[in-house]
């Protein structure tokens, strides 16, 4: 039986191995083209728009001019340090959110599984916006949140570490660091439960059988299994936080600023592109710089 | 160490129940100190649940799990010296094989793990794939990985869930006798929960039959096949011919039984006081095809019809009906003898001695599904 089908197989096969097959090529043709029109061709025009001096009235014309990229860091280098504090705060605050409910969710939760995993995505439904103009409602001075807050003296506790001015909530560090880990908190959620998710539970009895207590179980077993989706997860909120806008132009006050929103401002109401430009570039070099030494130290090759 | 009675595994009355359902009910079981017990029954007889209480991963609705003299009925499965040999062997994929043998050592901070995991590897042979990782391994390599992981922290109690489970036919036989030899070099007590009949019986000193969350019988593997309490055991335990018999007389040590009419025999220690009726068992091995010059010696005889004749190599399987209608298997070595033809009219005999009685009450198919389901292409 064997001596047949090796007869077959090859002239069955043959056909098929005669000719290069392009279907991935061509498949990969709609991306790629994509990428070139929205991305590669951008990042030219940007790159080129940083090294051009001129105005909007008088044109621009490319100069090399490096000395803009000189002059917008030693101007602007505090709101980029803000921005990877707050960014890097938020991040450590949606995993710690985030962790126990992706495990609770992909272990513990029973046919609540999916009606929670709707309630995490159900804040997308709202505008970003509208989530964070809805912060400032929340943390009014007026309101319960901050009440409370004054009442448990909390707000002291925020005033002394710096995260507050004054006896309120609102237009602080502090607000912007809540609508930071708010707003991310999804996509820390979704790529740690996906990891989670997998996690084979005999693991965790195989740990606790060989003399684990729940503790080292989860830093010997659980934590180093997951930390596909803790790196996943990471990055998916530092990188957007980083670069945010919105929530400390809602939530903050002139000493907030962050990065974003600097690039925002120069782009569009200074109109200086050359600064502007030079910003998001360097803002992009140290984002990916973080990243690489990041995703090198979690050193997770092995694992995905 | 303390003395050899002293390690012994006890269950008393130990139940689990989920809501309605009863998983082991009242079980009641001693495994001496350094044995190799099988816990052998179909899926869902509860053999599981009762490792997997040993091993304080699940907790019994009512009874106590004592080592020695030590309750360990409410301590948790990382305070229990009690390990597990997983079914999918359950190593960690993030670890290197030898530390997935020191994980346990670690746990306890013995100061040489390095060296007593080296140890246990080359126990199983090993040592030299020490730094891969537990996804390079093919699945019988894992499976001795899993095996050394647990043997190296000397536990009371050794559990083998299924182990072998994953195998293939050729190395599971080589496993068997392996497993076997590595519990006999490091008298632990091996706890082997399994459905395959035959891989209890070529293991194990002592074995339990399971079936619905009870135990039917416990014995070494000789006593259960030759002297099986329950039609389930006769039946999951290998096969058995059960012809219905009712006491006619007891004369000395032999009872004379009628069959459908027929006068076969027993010996008398094998019934119980004051059975009038019963199951008579005789092994499809132990019946012989008689040819006309042996007939009339001091054996039990039955006459019927071959109705199936298939040859194994081994042996040739019979289905010989009786003038009941009745269906009887028979194995026939192949010792030379001349094979019976379909359609032809034999005698049937068996040593009085070979018989077994069982109470006329239980169902006698009891257990004859199981087997055939789980055992496959046995």
């Amino acid at each position: 039986m064997s001596g047949q089908l090796a007869d077959v197989a090859p002239t069955a096969l043959r056909p098929r191995r005669a000719g290069l097959n392009y279907t991935p090529y061509l498949l990969l043709l709609p991306g790629l083209a994509w990428l070139v029109v929205f991305f590669v061709v951008p990042m030219l025009s940007l790159a080129s728009q940083s090294l051009q001096t001129g105005t909007v009235d008088s044109g621009y014309v490319l100069t090399w001019h490096f000395q803009t990229y000189v002059d917008a860091l030693s101007q602007f280098w505090p709101h980029f340090l803000r921005s990877i504090a707050f960014a890097g705060t938020a991040t450590v605050l949606t995993l710690l959110l985030a962790y126990p409910l992706a495990y609770f969710m992909a272990h513990k939760s029973g046919r609540w599984k999916n009606i929670l995993l709707v309630l995490v995505i159900a804040p997308f439904f709202t505008s970003f916006l509208i989530r964070t103009l809805a912060w400032q409602i929340i943390l009014t001075d007026n309101g319960p949140v901050a009440g409370l807050a004054r009442s448990t003296h909390l707000t002291n506790l925020l005033q002394w570490v710096q995260l507050t001015n004054n006896d309120s909530l609102m237009n602080s560090r502090f607000a912007v660091i809540c609508g930071l880990t708010y707003n991310f908190l999804p996509f820390m959620i979704l790529p740690l439960y996906a990891n989670l998710e997998r996690l084979d539970h005999s693991l965790v009895e195989a740990a606790g059988d060989l003399y684990a207590t729940p503790i080292q179980t989860f830093w010997r077993v659980i934590w180093p299994l997951s930390l596909p989706g803790v790196v996943g997860g990471t990055l998916l909120t530092f990188i957007p936080a980083a670069g945010d806008f919105i929530n400390s132009q809602l939530l903050g006050n002139t000493q907030t600023v962050m990065i974003g929103q600097v690039i925002d401002s120069q782009f569009l109401r200074i109109q200086d592109y050359a600064t502007a430009a030079s910003l998001s570039f360097v803002l992009m070099l140290i984002i990916v710089v973080i990243v690489a030494v990041y995703v090198r130290r979690a050193g997770t090759e092995e694992l995905v | 160490m303390t003395d050899q009675t002293s390690g012994d595994l006890r269950l008393t009355g130990v139940t689990k129940t989920y809501d309605s359902f009863t998983a082991v009910d009242q079980l009641d079981l001693v495994i001496p100190r350094g044995s190799f017990f099988a816990l052998l029954g179909p899926s869902g007889c509860g053999k599981t649940t009762t490792l997997r209480m040993v091993a304080g991963l699940d907790q019994p609705t009512i009874g106590q799990i004592w080592i020695g003299d030590r309750d360990i009925t409410d301590t948790k499965a990382y305070q229990r010296n009690v390990n597990t040999v997983f079914q999918s062997y359950a190593l960690f994929p993030h670890l290197s094989i030898i530390d997935n043998v020191a994980f346990g050592l670690r746990r306890r901070k013995v100061s040489d793990h390095k060296a007593k995991a080296m140890e246990a590897l080359e126990l199983v042979q090993l040592a030299h794939i020490a730094k891969k990782k537990p996804g390079q391994l093919s699945g019988g390599m894992q499976q001795r990985v899993a095996l050394a992981r647990a043997i190296v922290n000397r536990p009371d109690v050794l559990l083998l869930d299924e182990p072998l489970g994953a195998l293939d036919l050729k190395l599971r036989r080589q496993m068997q006798i392996e497993l076997k030899q590595i519990q006999s070099e490091v008298g632990l007590t091996f706890v082997h929960v399994t459905h395959d009949q035959e891989e209890a019986m070529t293991m194990a000193d002592t074995i339990g039959v399971m079936n619905s969350g009870r135990l039917e019988q416990v014995g070494d593997p000789a006593t259960l096949y030759e002297h099986p309490k329950s039609t389930f055991v006769a039946n999951f335990l290998g096969q058995s011919n059960l012809l219905k018999a009712t006491v006619k007389s007891r004369t000395g040590t032999t009872a004379e039984l009628d069959v459908h009419g027929v006068n076969l025999r027993l010996p008398v220690d094998r019934l119980a006081d004051g059975t009038s009726a019963l199951w008579l068992g005789v092994r499809p091995e132990k019946l012989r095809l008689m040819g006309a010059t042996d007939v009339g010696g001091a054996g039990n005889l039955l006459s019927g019809v071959v109705t199936d004749a298939s040859f194994t190599g081994l042996a040739t399987n019979y289905l010989v009906r009786l003038p009941w209608g009745q269906e009887l298997m028979v194995v026939q070595q192949n010792d030379g003898a001349r094979p019976a033809a379909t359609g032809a009219q034999i005698t049937l005999g068996w040593a009085p001695e070979h018989g077994f009685a069982l109470d006329a009450d239980q169902d006698a198919h009891a257990g004859a599904q199981d087997q055939a389901d789980d055992s496959g292409a046995i």
